[in-house]
C-alpha cells in the first residue's frame, strides 16, 4: 500500500511539473539559505578561533603595569610564576620601537622584542635560518639578535644577514638568526621585528621593568587553576593594589568568540527558518489546490474502497515528496553557497553530519506539518459529493 | 436463492433551512442473488439517494439495511471502505476513469484497495479487460478511448474484485443508443454469468433489459413489470 501511494504521489508530482518544481524552490531557498548561514558563521568562526589560537592557546598573558613604587616585574617574580603548577615556562616580552643602522641604512620605528630562550623554545619552527636566543644570551646579555623576514629582506637584500653586526639605538648588535615569514594573523606578525635577549633589549632600550609576560601552559585544560594561581602571586606582589595587572588568557577569549558566534548562528538559522515556514506555506497552498482539483478522483477512491487513512496517506507523502525534494536540492545549493563564500572569504569548508541531518529532517517535519490539513481535508471528503464535483 | 440485499423502512431525510426534506419514504426491497433490477424512476424521485445508500456512499436516516449479511447501520467511515471494495462494483454515468492511469491501471485499482499483490493484479486485470473485448487497448488511456470502450474499462474494474453487486448508474447515460445497447448486452450476458447486477435509471427501454423492474416514485418503492 505504501509503494503504491509512493507511485501515485509521485506520478502526480511529475503530472504537475511547474507547480510541482515552484513548490519544490520554496522549501529549496529556506533549506539552502539555512545551511549556507550556518556553515558560513561556523567556517567564519573556525577562521576567526584559529587565527586566536595562533596568537597562543596554549599561553597566558600578563600585563603588569604595577604600582609606582613597582612598575613592572622583576626576576624574583619572573622565577615565582614559572612555579605554578601546570606552568611549562614563562618568556618575558620587552617591546619598544628604535633606530636601527646597518651598513648606510637607517631604518626607524623598528620594533625591538625582548624574549627569552622560553620564547623559541615554546614557538619552534619560528627560525628560517641560524638560531635563537638562549638562556646564555639572557644571562649575559649578550648583544645579538634575531631578525624577522620582512626586515632582513628590506635590509640585507642579497647577502646573509647572520653573522652580520648592525646598529640598535646605537649598540653594535650581532645578527645570529633569521625569523621565517609568519604566516599567522597580523595581530602576530613578527616579519617586521627584530628579537633580542629580554636583559639586552631592556638595556638597549633602556626599559627598567617587565611589564608583559606570556605564561605557558603544560596543560591547557587546567588554565583557570593556573590563572588563579598567578592572580596570587601578581597580587602579592603588587601588594593587593587594585589595577595593578591583568591576566588575559586566549582560551577565555576564543570562549566568548564561541559565545556569540553561537548566537549568531541561532539569530542567522532562526532568520533563514522563515524562508523555510513559507515554503511550507507554498506546499500546503498546492496541496489544498490539489485536493480541490482532485476531488473527483479523491471520490472515485472512496467509492472503490480507499479508506480515509488511504487517502491521507496518499497526499501526506506527496507533500513530503515535494518538501524532502526541496530539502535535498537545498542541501545542495546551500553546499554550493557555503562552498563559494568559503573560497572568496578565505575559511575552511566543513559540513558536519548534524547540518544534513537538520536539513533533511528540517524539510522532511516541514511537509509533515504541512501537508497534514490538506491530507486530512481530502481523507474527510464525502465521496457523494466527491463524485458530484465537476 | 440466498439473498444479498434487505432493506427495511429506509428512511432519508435532508434538512434544509429548517425544513425536513424526505427524499426515501420507508423503502423496503429484498434483492437474491443472480437477479438484474432496474430501479427506475424519473430525476427528483429520490433514485440516486437510494444509489447511493445501497452503494454504502451514504447511511440511511432510520431503517435497517443489510448487505451481504453485513448490517450497515452501525459501520464507521473505514469499515464502509471496505464493504465497498468487497461487495459493490460501481458503473457511473460518466465512467468516472483516471484520465492518468491506462485502461489496465484503472481496472487494477480497486484490487490496490483490496491489498492484492501487483502480479496478481496484472494478471487479473488482463484477464477481465479481455472479458470485455478490450484486450489490445490495455495500454491506453481513456482519452484514446470511444466511450463505449471507456465503459467497458469502468465495467471491468466494477467486477475485477467479484463484488456481491454491480451497481450502475444510468450507465448508458453518455452513451449513443447503438452503443448503449452494446453495453447493455455485456451486462446481461454478465447476468447471465451469475452476476447480481442493480441498474438505476430513467430510462424505460433500457430497463427492459433487467430482469425485474422496481419503480421510484416521490421516495416510495414500488414493485413493477417486465413489459
Amino acid at each position: 500500500m505504501l509503494k503504491e501511494s509512493m507511485k501515485m504521489a509521485w506520478s502526480n508530482i511529475i503530472h504537475n511539473k511547474m507547480r510541482s518544481f515552484l513548490t519544490v524552490l520554496g522549501v529549496l531557498i529556506g533549506v539552502s539559505s539555512i545551511i549556507a548561514l550556518i556553515t558560513i558563521v561556523q567556517g567564519a568562526t573556525g577562521s576567526i578561533t584559529s587565527q586566536i589560537s595562533s596568537l597562543g592557546a596554549d599561553k597566558i598573558t600578563i600585563q603588569a603595569m604595577g604600582t609606582r613604587l613597582k612598575q613592572g616585574l622583576n626576576e624574583n617574580d619572573l622565577v615565582q610564576l614559572s612555579q605554578v603548577n601546570n606552568v611549562s615556562g614563562v618568556s618575558p616580552t620587552v617591546s619598544g620601537k628604535t633606530s636601527f643602522v646597518y651598513d648606510r641604512n637607517v631604518k626607524t620605528g623598528v620594533s625591538v622584542e625582548g624574549k627569552n630562550e622560553v620564547y623559541f623554545k615554546k614557538e619552534s619552527d619560528i627560525l628560517a635560518r641560524g638560531r635563537g636566543v638562549n638562556i646564555l644570551d639572557v644571562n649575559n646579555k649578550n648583544s645579538i639578535a634575531v631578525i624577522g623576514s620582512d626586515l632582513a629582506k628590506e635590509l640585507f637584500f642579497g647577502t646573509e644577514p647572520v653573522g652580520q653586526k648592525i646598529l640598535i639605538n646605537g649598540n653594535t648588535v650581532t645578527l645570529v638568526g633569521v625569523l621565517k615569514e609568519s604566516s599567522g594573523s597580523i595581530l602576530a606578525s613578527t616579519n617586521n621585528t627584530v628579537i633580542m635577549p629580554y636583559t639586552s633589549a631592556m638595556k638597549t632600550l633602556g626599559v627598567r621593568n617587565i611589564t608583559s609576560v606570556d605564561v605557558y601552559m603544560s596543560d591547557a585544560n587546567e588554565s583557570e587553576s593556573i590563572t588563579n594561581d598567578l592572580t596570587t602571586i601578581l597580587n602579592s606582589a603588587f601588594n593587593y593594589r587594585e589595577n595593578t595587572f591583568s591576566v588575559l588568557n586566549m582560551q577565555n577569549i576564543i570562549d566568548v568568540i564561541g559565545n556569540i558566534t553561537g548566537m549568531l548562528t541561532l539569530l542567522l538559522a532562526g532568520i533563514a527558518s522563515i524562508s523555510l515556514l513559507v515554503g511550507g506555506i507554498g506546499i500546503m497552498n498546492m496541496m489544498l489546490v490539489s485536493v480541490t482539483e482532485r476531488t473527483t478522483e479523491i471520490g472515485l477512491r472512496k467509492a472503490l474502497g480507499a479508506e480515509p487513512a488511504q487517502i491521507q496517506l496518499q497526499f501526506l507523502i506527496e507533500s513530503i515528496f515535494i518538501s524532502l525534494f526541496g530539502g535535498i536540492l537545498g542541501l545542495i545549493l546551500g553546499i554550493i553557497i557555503a562552498l563559494s563564500a568559503a573560497v572568496i572569504m578565505d575559511f575552511t569548508f566543513t559540513i558536519t553530519a548534524w547540518t544534513i541531518i537538520l536539513a533533511v529532517g528540517f524539510s522532511a517535519a516541514v511537509g509533515t506539518i504541512f501537508g497534514l490539513a490538506p491530507a486530512r481535508k481530502a481523507s474527510r471528503l464525502n465521496p457523494i459529493d466527491a463524485l458530484r464535483h465537476v | 436463492m440466498s439473498e444479498i440485499l434487505n432493506m427495511l423502512d429506509i428512511v432519508k431525510c435532508y434538512f434544509l433551512d429548517a425544513e425536513e426534506l424526505v427524499v426515501l419514504n420507508k423503502i423496503n426491497l429484498k434483492i437474491n442473488e443472480g437477479e438484474f433490477v432496474s430501479i427506475l424512476g424519473p430525476s427528483g424521485s429520490g433514485k440516486s439517494t437510494l444509489m447511493n445508500i445501497i452503494g454504502c456512499l451514504d447511511v440511511p436516516t432510520s431503517g435497517k439495511y443489510i448487505l451481504a449479511n453485513n448490517d450497515v447501520e452501525d459501520l464507521d467511515e473505514k469499515e464502509l471502505a471496505r464493504i465497498r471494495n468487497r461487495e459493490i462494483g460501481f458503473v457511473f454515468q460518466s465512467f468516472q476513469l483516471l484520465q492518468r492511469l491506462t485502461a489496465l491501471e484503472n481496472v487494477e485499482l480497486p484490487m490496490i484497495y483490496a491489498g492484492v499483490s501487483p502480479e496478481n493484479r496484472h494478471k487479473r486485470a488482463a484477464e477481465i479487460l479481455g472479458r470485455v473485448g478490450l484486450t489490445d487497448k490495455m495500454n491506453n488511456y481513456p482519452n484514446q478511448l470511444s466511450g463505449g470502450q471507456q465503459q467497458r474499462v469502468a465495467i471491468a474494474r466494477s467486477v475485477v474484485t467479484e463484488p456481491t453487486i454491480l451497481l450502475a448508474d444510468e450507465p448508458t447515460g453518455a452513451l449513443d443508443q447503438k452503443t448503449g445497447q452494446q453495453i447493455m448486452q455485456l451486462f446481461k450476458e454478465l447476468n447471465d454469468e451469475g452476476r447480481t447486477i442493480i441498474m438505476i435509471t430513467h430510462d424505460t427501454n433500457i430497463a427492459r433489459y433487467s430482469k425485474r423492474i422496481v419503480n421510484i416514485l416521490d421516495g416510495c418503492l414500488s414493485e413493477g413489470a417486465v413489459s
